[in-house]
């Protein structure tokens, strides 16, 4: 291993950090306002990229695709919140699960049914198609366009949570969403848009990602591990520890994975294990949920 | 018509039977107390008037409207307010934001600055979190972020637990203005004194079980009745 392998394998880390940042910020703001763990939260990322490979089919247009991804998931996503998980906030925490853990199952093979196992592709666009040179090293050019969207999207989703009248309410529902309630405001309404906002997240990282590995019905099971962890490291209903726990576990299976990647998940999940002896609520998280 | 009328509630935690066909009226511009001793079902009163806690059956009228049921934002938008024990302050946002948030859906919202004039401290720390305030600057946020929806109807829940004496002297005060401006209040306390230097009556109950129902002049005339229920 060479000192430019190394840095590439960095860079590679980044992109999957960036990535797992933004899916789960979308995870655990869900966790955190609503207290239910979405664990369809892996199928919406594996939607949002078939959605954007419909849609690319069809238009043959990037920037299309990844707005259908992510607005398709959106609208699903209210109406799970809608239909499905709001008849169990008031149910203990096996049936949310259960019930979610279930949904996810049901998503992938429908997938599977409309588009069979074969992995399918989406290429990058056409600017941003080959290799750019970082002096040192060439890495692909679509592979720091994703470090860039993934930037600008947990930026606005930062702007939508610290600077305006919803966010703040969402801030307040993740720290006491009774009390969000006793003050007239209508939780219920708050939680299907974190639903949806969260959902988004994770299905615009799908598309994103449809172009670096290819597409199949199964590709959000791993995710799902990942963004549990990250989850957990960062500290649950915590934005900013979303991100900082997605972009250390990048390293973390990347590195790994020059050695051996066979250990990746067994450094991730020793990773956790050190965080949550040291900060049970996790690196940036402030309370743990009762 | 009383603006507050309660009949025949009864509340459950899980299995346990909690409040026993509780009965009681307030009527508008009134301060009444409810004293008891510690797990007599005071708190759960409250929570339940305010939707916190679901009461299994029973009628909660607010202004001849039936809240008992409705979920806790709508009997909000009605007109009632719970300032909780535990205060539940916003920790991760300041103070200023604590109070518009709590005003965002009320039509008839308080001027920020009508809270500031009854709460100075407050706007010495609006710009502070939620967790970095006193006890006490905790305690006047909670029960500013009720005011500052333009209740019909207070609930204070302890609003004077675990505060210095000065800090109970000036908070008394305040609510003591409030009352003259004819807020409507229900005030649970352990601190009876306190409570009565407030209330025009009080509702008395014991395991659930409202069990008197006095004016103020009828418990000073009367201790005894209070230390039969209370101890004191």
């Amino acid at each position: 291993m060479n000192w430019s392998n190394l840095v590439a394998q960095m860079f590679n880390g980044l992109v999957l950090g960036a990535l797992l940042a933004l899916i789960s910020s979308g995870l655990t703001i869900i966790y955190g306002t609503l207290g239910v763990l979405n664990l369809a939260h892996g199928a919406m990322f594996m939607i949002g990229g078939y959605a954007g490979y419909l849609a690319f089919e069809a238009t043959g247009s990037y920037p299309i695709a990844v707005v259908a991804g992510a607005a398709l998931v959106m609208v699903l996503g209210i109406l799970i919140e809608r239909v499905i998980v709001r008849h169990f906030y008031g149910r203990p925490a096996e049936d949310q699960i259960l019930v979610t853990f279930g949904l996810g199952i049901v998503f992938v093979e429908l997938v599977r049914l409309g588009f069979g196992s074969l992995s399918r592709s989406v290429p990058p666009p056409s600017w941003a198609q080959g290799v750019t040179s970082l002096g040192f090293t060439v890495y692909p050019t679509y592979r720091l366009v994703v470090v860039g969207i993934v930037a600008v999207a947990l930026l606005i989703l930062y702007l939508v949570l610290y600077r305006t009248r919803l966010g703040m309410i969402v801030r307040a529902g993740i720290e006491d969403s009774v009390m969000v309630d006793s003050l007239g405001i209508n939780v219920y309404r708050v939680f299907m848009v974190v639903f949806g906002i969260g959902a988004m997240a994770a299905g615009f990282a799908g598309i994103v990602n449809a172009p670096v590995a290819s597409l199949t019905p199964d590709v959000g099971e791993s995710i799902m591990i990942e963004t549990f962890v990250v989850v957990v490291i960062g500290g649950v209903g915590s934005f900013p520890g979303a991100i900082l726990g997605g972009l250390i576990a990048g390293q973390i299976l990347s590195l790994t994975s020059i050695v051996d990647p066979g250990y990746s998940y067994v450094m991730l999940f020793a990773a956790m294990t050190i965080v949550l002896l040291v900060r049970p609520r996790g690196l940036l998280g402030s309370r743990s949920r009762d | 018509m009383s603006l507050l009328e309660v009949h025949g509630l009864n509340a459950y935690y899980g299995d346990s039977h909690i409040l026993f066909d509780v009965a009681l009226e307030v009527a508008e511009h009134e301060v009444v107390a409810l004293l008891g001793r510690n797990g007599a079902g005071k708190s759960t009163t409250l929570k339940s008037l305010m939707g916190v806690v679901t009461p299994r059956t029973g009628s909660v009228k607010l202004d001849g409207m039936e809240i008992a049921g409705s979920k806790s934002h709508v009997i909000a938008q009605a007109g009632m307010q719970l300032v909780h024990e535990e205060r539940r302050i916003f920790g991760s946002l300041n103070v200023e934001e604590n109070l518009v948030l709590a005003g965002h859906t009320a039509p008839n919202r308080w001027p920020l600055s009508r809270i500031y004039e009854m709460f100075p401290r407050l706007r010495e720390r609006r710009s502070s979190r939620g967790t970095d305030l006193s006890g006490g600057e905790q305690q006047m946020l909670a029960i500013a972020r009720a005011l500052v929806r333009d209740p019909r109807i207070v609930l204070l829940d302890e609003p004077f637990e675990g505060l210095a004496p000065i800090l109970v002297h000036e908070l008394l005060a305040t609510c003591r203005n409030l009352a003259e401006a004819g807020q409507t209040i229900i005030v649970v306390e352990q601190n009876i004194s306190a409570a009565m230097s407030l209330a025009d009556r009080a509702y008395i109950i014991n395991n659930g079980h409202i069990v008197e129902s006095l004016t103020a002049q009828q418990m000073r005339d009367n201790p005894d009745v209070l230390h039969r229920h209370l101890g004191v």
